[in-house]
């Protein structure tokens, strides 16, 4: 049976749907990422599936329970973490497990080792009786992803856990989760903005646009699944008329995205291209400003499927950032 | 019911280790008791008043003497002799004076001629607590004289009026303790159950909850009582010391502590009812700091804190009637000021549990266990 089983599922608030009609499986031990851009319905997704809002329509089980009609069942199954650092700052690390251990009932005679040993597997043993605000915002993540597992729930619930942290912690936060993870035995779902993470972390991603669901396979399969194999990105000191269709016509080349001067190119055959493109240039009597190619990413995957980038996506005011939607 | 317990003990620990909030709760009701307590309790010294005889004839050097007497012991004024009206009056207007006692030059004849004497007294009444002092204390010299206040005429033999005080003198300072008490509950509610949790709310730290298996009864119960006995702390510690600075006999006595401390619990459960009911859907961390200063001026002085309710006008009776601040600070000044039992605060403790029942029922209807 999936960890977790979502079926046309809808939210809407009032006239705006943030949610449409999104169904997908999640397998028993597999990591899953939801990938979109802030606004995208991404957080409204996973609130559903943590209890935390209801459904307009549509159903999810999580460990085999609804998450309307069972849903304190699923609040047993379930450890999460959400995007906002809720630790309280005054207390302790150990603290702070000790009150989400007695939340979720856990009894005494088991909540020592627990919280001893989730303090060790987030490396926090040296700090366990240090107040939260002596902490830096990495080792926060980590007080909160002990917290999440301290009623050693089967299902694991992170969004966007890296947000705010700086490139090194970041990396820290992706090792601990993958050990604590495999550890446990933890069917884990994160939404994300950031590719490498999604791309480093998950064994399937879903891209998630708009409220709907654009594309859902590993990242292999979703790489492989965009046309070529190499993007070559180039700028031109001029652009001739039928430029872009010039460029698409070379040997090789299965599409053409142009970015205000910048043209973002895929191929089958990167260095073939690459030497094509040049040529053209040269015929044309026209420079190459600039120049660079690379393996298709997963930010090619969401541009294929979304038609926009997802670091443009991330500086659009997002329409999903209405205050009803937490009331 | 241990989920509930969890939060309870979550919300004493964050109490504990900030002692900023317990200060806060505590340094505004002491201080408004002290500073108000003194600055409206005292006897009013040293005003100055113009002195114009325009008649020195014995009777009006009587009351020159009375002046001086009074400028000597009791103190209420100096006084400053003017031979010119004109200048006194000048002195009045431009504040070097609070009033000005002017004996006409009929004065001496019509005390002879027992033909009406008036004597005159010229006040700056912009202060009506200086004027209402100066004239109090000028009415009592004149009828000292053996004549009568300068405007009223009464019959010889006239009835009097013995007045019999059924305990001993009240200053201002013990008038104002009961509110101060009220007001510091009040003050850990508002912090505590309005502006934390809201910034708890809006942080996120309620989600951290709501994805817990915890009910929403237990949620409900561990926000007000965790807040119910952050504000009988602040109550209990304001009563001892308070009471302890505005002199109120005996008060440590343990039985009228028991008393004080019940009903301190039951004050505090209501106004934690109060601000549950306000708060239960806001979510702007705004909101609670906006309206903290009207509710406090709203709740603290129509409920006799620090002037009679009979005084008030009629919408301001009104509130009085609803706001629970009138039966703690009646309650409070029963036990504190009385040392009564609970008989004579029985009624104020039973409007307050109706008030916290109402209160946190619709207050219970209205929370959402979802975000």
């Amino acid at each position: 049976m999936p960890a977790i089983v979502v079926r046309d599922i809808v939210k809407r608030f009032r006239d705006f749907v943030a949610v449409n009609h999104i169904s997908f499986e999640v397998a028993e031990g597999e990591t899953f990422g939801l990938l979109g851009p802030n606004g995208a319905g991404k957080s409204t997704l996973i609130r559903m599936l943590t209890t935390l809002l209801q459904p307009t329509a549509g159903t999810a089980l999580i460990n085999g329970f609804d998450v309307v009609r069972q849903s304190d069942d699923v609040r047993k199954s379930i450890g999460v973490i959400p995007q906002a650092m809720t630790s309280d700052l005054e207390l302790s690390v150990e603290e702070n497990l000790l009150i989400f251990a007695k939340l979720y009932g856990v009894p005494s005679d088991r909540r020592k080792r627990l919280m001893t040993e989730l303090i060790e597997s987030v490396e926090l043993t040296q700090w366990a009786d240090k107040q939260v605000k002596n902490l830096s915002g990495g080792m926060r993540r980590r007080v909160e992803i002990a917290r999440g597992l301290v009623h050693e729930p089967r299902i694991f619930f992170l969004d966007e856990p890296t947000t705010g942290l700086d490139p090194v912690s970041r990396v820290a936060v992706w090792e601990m989760l993958r050990r604590i993870k495999e550890r446990r035995g933890l069917t884990v779902l994160l939404t994300t903005h950031y590719m490498d993470e999604a791309d480093r972390l998950c064994d399937h991603v879903a891209i998630v646009d708009h409220g709907e669901l654009k594309a859902l396979d590993s990242p292999m399969t979703l790489k492989a699944s965009v046309p070529g194999t190499n993007i070559l990105e180039v700028s031109f000191s001029a652009l001739p008329d039928g430029w872009k269709d010039r460029l698409a016509a070379l040997p090789e080349v299965e599409s053409v995205a142009q970015h205000d001067s910048v043209f973002r190119i895929a191929t089958g055959n990167g260095p073939a291209t690459t030497q094509a493109v040049l040529d053209s240039a040269s015929t044309a009597g026209i420079g190459v400003q600039s120049l660079s190619v690379q393996s298709t990413t997963l930010d090619d995957v969401f541009v294929h499927y979304t038609g926009r980038a997802l670091r443009d996506a991330l500086q659009e005011a997002s329409p999903h950032d209405f205050s009803f939607m937490r009331r | 019911m241990s989920r509930m317990w969890a939060i309870i003990e979550r919300e004493l620990r964050r109490f504990r280790r900030s002692p900023t909030l317990i200060v806060v709760s505590l340094v505004f009701p002491l201080v408004q008791l002290v500073v108000l307590g003194y600055a409206f309790g005292g006897n009013v010294r040293h005003l100055r008043v113009g002195v114009v005889d325009q008649d020195h004839g014995l009777p009006a050097i009587k009351i020159r003497e009375l002046t001086g007497a009074i400028a000597a012991n009791a103190k209420t004024f100096d006084t400053v002799v003017y031979s010119d009206q004109g200048q006194a009056l000048t002195d009045l207007r431009e504040g070097r004076l609070n009033g000005v006692l002017t004996i006409p030059p009929d004065y001496s004849r019509r005390v002879l001629a027992k033909d009406a004497p008036h004597v005159a007294l010229i006040e700056d009444n912009t202060d009506t607590f200086v004027s209402a002092s100066l004239a109090a204390s000028m009415g009592g010299l004149v009828s000292a004289t053996g004549q009568k206040g300068a405007t009223t005429e009464r019959v010889a033999a006239e009835p009097t009026l013995d007045v019999v005080e059924m305990y001993p003198y009240v200053p201002y300072i013990q008038y104002l303790l009961p509110g101060s008490v009220v007001m510091s509950i009040f003050m850990m509610v508002m912090i505590g159950g309005g502006i934390i949790f809201i910034d708890d709310k809006a942080r996120g730290l309620h989600e951290g909850y709501l994805v817990t298996p915890i009910s929403k009864l237990e949620l409900i119960a561990g926000f007000n009582l965790s807040g119910t006995i952050k504000a009988v702390i602040a109550g209990a510690v304001l009563a001892t010391i308070g009471a302890l600075i505005a002199g109120i006999p005996d008060p440590l006595a343990p039985l009228r502590l028991f008393r004080l401390l019940v009903v301190i619990v039951i004050s505090a459960f209501a106004l934690i009812s109060m601000m549950f009911l306000l708060m239960v859907r806001v979510t702007d961390p705004l909101v609670p700091r906006a309206i903290f200063g009207v509710l406090n001026t709203l709740l603290y002085f129509p409920s006799g804190a620090v002037y009679p309710q009979q005084g008030f006008p009629r919408w301001m009776q009104a509130i009085a009637v609803v706001d629970p601040f009138t039966y703690a600070v009646h309650a409070f000044k029963s036990l504190l000021l009385k040392n009564t039992g609970f008989g004579a605060v029985s009624a104020d403790l039973a409007y307050l549990l109706i008030f916290s029942a109402v209160a946190m029922t619709v207050a219970t209807r209205l929370f959402r266990r979802t975000l």
